[in-house]
């Protein structure tokens, strides 16, 4: 069973160069992937690409051995609240780039939420990100109602659907360029690799050969 | 009409039902020449009859009140069940007892496939034989129920749910720390455990030794190599491993990090694996105080297989 050849699940979008250029530094050959804009499954290479949120997905299914996805990711699919006793997917590497941080953020100027806490109990938030913001404003202690929007976040608070968001930010010119200010910060993320955990022991002696070329264990 | 059924539950129509009871026929089978008695219990219990032996993990989460108001749980695991079997009827009869089970359990999962909530097991436990022997005839038994079944791609990992704990103790890692470390590894989260364990200020030597120990897993080799604190744990891994024949030792791949919930386990622990399927197919272990909690203290082991994924990996092994 060793020796078997891995599938390995890569995000596009914001963290899809620097995924190839860390595949590359492996001996993975990542230049079919690179000339290859609508293809998804590079099953020479066993590559397979999609959206950084279906990463968790095909992992914990077994459709791929490992995957690369954003830590913020990962704490949205998370479930704490419903223990399946156990895990879906095992979190093995802190890839290192790919660096932003979740944070809360509202207009600029006197604070919007502390104000909707303090006369109304509730604070309104939109977020992409319903339940890290759900588990945060639980953790904290905050009574809030959590909006899911898809599109920009920050639209929300601008024309008073909400008082604050739960966002990723990178380096804050998003939310500077729309007047809204950071006011707490929730967590950082990064690329984590991830890996079935099945796959995990059936092809322990490749995975474990993988990421002693990716790095001191 | 469309009348629904909960979510993570499932109607089993005769097709499916002519495949498990294929399945269930050939489990017994094994179960049955290996002299275990099949029990039945309900699975209705008092909340606070079980809650003695539930532990985290698998915590029952469906209650619902009698008609005095006490509280009634559906039964989470057969394990906790049983151990309360014994405690009470056969608290004079001479041990080992075993016992095999067909039932389903329930539990508040995240419906998906091969994890509905209502979920049907095929195991064992045999009570009153202690570690190596007796873990090593549920080994044995499991691995012929899963041959008679057809599945022929598995492994079966070997670890010990002591060894971690032991391993944090002889480097002084305090009590109120150690809990999240677990659920860390557990988790599988070992940039979570490595983050954790920075925390501590360990020295790089201590660090290193906890984060590698734990992602050692394959063949007899792992054995061979870590041992300090760890050593009571590996000893006992290779004294099993001494004892099972060779069709069966040939299915057994050792990993040193294997955690596994629900809590009560104390010794060596295991799990079922199938390439054709992307989560462990059944697992079990040594839960030497559980039938203490019953007020009858006996050394124990056992294991459960889920038939629904059983019959899932079945189905895709014929595809490969």
């Amino acid at each position: 069973m060793n020796g078997e050849r891995l599938v390995i699940a890569i995000p596009r979008g914001a963290l899809f160069a620097e995924t190839l250029d860390w595949l590359d530094g492996l001996g993975v050959r990542t230049d079919e992937v690179r000339a290859n804009d609508r293809k998804l499954l590079f099953s020479d290479v066993g590559l397979i690409t999609m959206r950084p949120s279906d990463v968790p997905t095909y992992v914990a299914a077994g459709a791929a051995d490992l995957g690369i996805t954003g830590k913020d990711v990962l704490m949205e699919q998370a479930d704490a609240a419903i223990s399946s006793g156990g895990r879906d997917v095992y979190e093995l590497r802190d890839l290192g780039y790919g660096r932003c941080r979740m944070v809360m953020a509202t207009r600029d100027g006197p604070d919007p939420a502390s104000a909707a806490l303090r006369r109304l109990g509730v604070i309104r938030v939109a977020t992409k990100y319903p339940r890290v913001a759900a588990r945060y404003f639980d953790d904290t202690g905050r009574q809030a109602e959590i909006i899911e929007v898809k599109g920009s976040v920050e639209l929300a608070p601008l024309t008073g659907l909400v008082e604050a968001i739960v966002d990723l930010t990178a380096t804050g010119t998003t939310l500077r360029e729309n007047h809204l200010v950071v006011r707490e910060e929730i967590a950082e993320s990064t690329a984590r690799l991830i890996a079935n955990p099945v796959a995990h022991k059936l092809k322990a002696a490749a995975i474990d050969d993988l990421l002693e070329r990716a790095g001191a264990l | 009409m469309i009348l629904p059924i909960p979510r993570g539950t499932r109607d089993v129509l005769p097709d499916e039902m002519r495949e498990l009871h294929a399945i269930n026929d050939r489990l017994r089978a094994v179960f049955s020449a290996a002299a275990y008695g099949e029990i039945y219990t309900p699975a209705l219990e008092y909340e606070s009859v079980i809650g003695r032996g539930a532990l985290d993990g698998a915590r029952p989460a469906y209650r619902v009140f009698d008609e005095n108001g006490s509280v009634l749980v559906l039964r989470s695991d057969m394990t906790v069940p049983i151990a309360r079997v014994v405690a009470t009827r056969y608290a004079s009869a001479e041990p080992p007892h075993r016992f095999c089970y067909f039932a389903h359990s329930y539990r508040g999962v995240r419906p998906a496939r091969g994890q509905p909530r209502e979920f049907l097991q095929a195991g064992v436990e045999l009570i009153g034989a202690p570690a190596p022997g007796g873990t090593a005839e549920a080994l044995t038994v499991l691995c012929r129920a899963l041959d008679a079944a057809g599945l022929r791609r598995y492994r079966v990992g070997l670890g010990d749910a002591t060894l971690y704990p032991a391993l944090l103790d002889s480097l002084g890692v305090v009590h109120d720390k150690r809990d999240a470390l677990l659920e860390e590894l557990a988790r599988g989260d070992f940039v979570g455990l490595e983050h954790g364990l920075r925390e501590l200020e360990l020295g790089e030597q201590a660090i290193k030794l906890l984060l590698e120990v734990p992602q050692q897993r394959g063949g007899g080799d792992v054995l061979h190599g870590p041992a300090g604190p760890v050593a009571d744990a590996v000893a006992g891994l290779r004294a099993i491993h001494g004892l099972l024949e060779p069709e069966v030792a040939e299915h057994v791949i050792f990993d040193l990090g294997l955690s596994r919930a629900p809590g009560y386990y104390t010794g060596a622990v295991f799990e079922v694996y199938d390439p054709a399927l992307g989560m462990p197919l059944g697992g079990g272990g040594r839960y030497d105080n559980l039938l203490g909690e019953f007020g009858h203290s006996l050394p124990a082991v056992g294991f459960a297989i889920g038939v629904d994924r059983l019959h899932i990996a079945l189905a895709a092994e014929e595809r490969l």
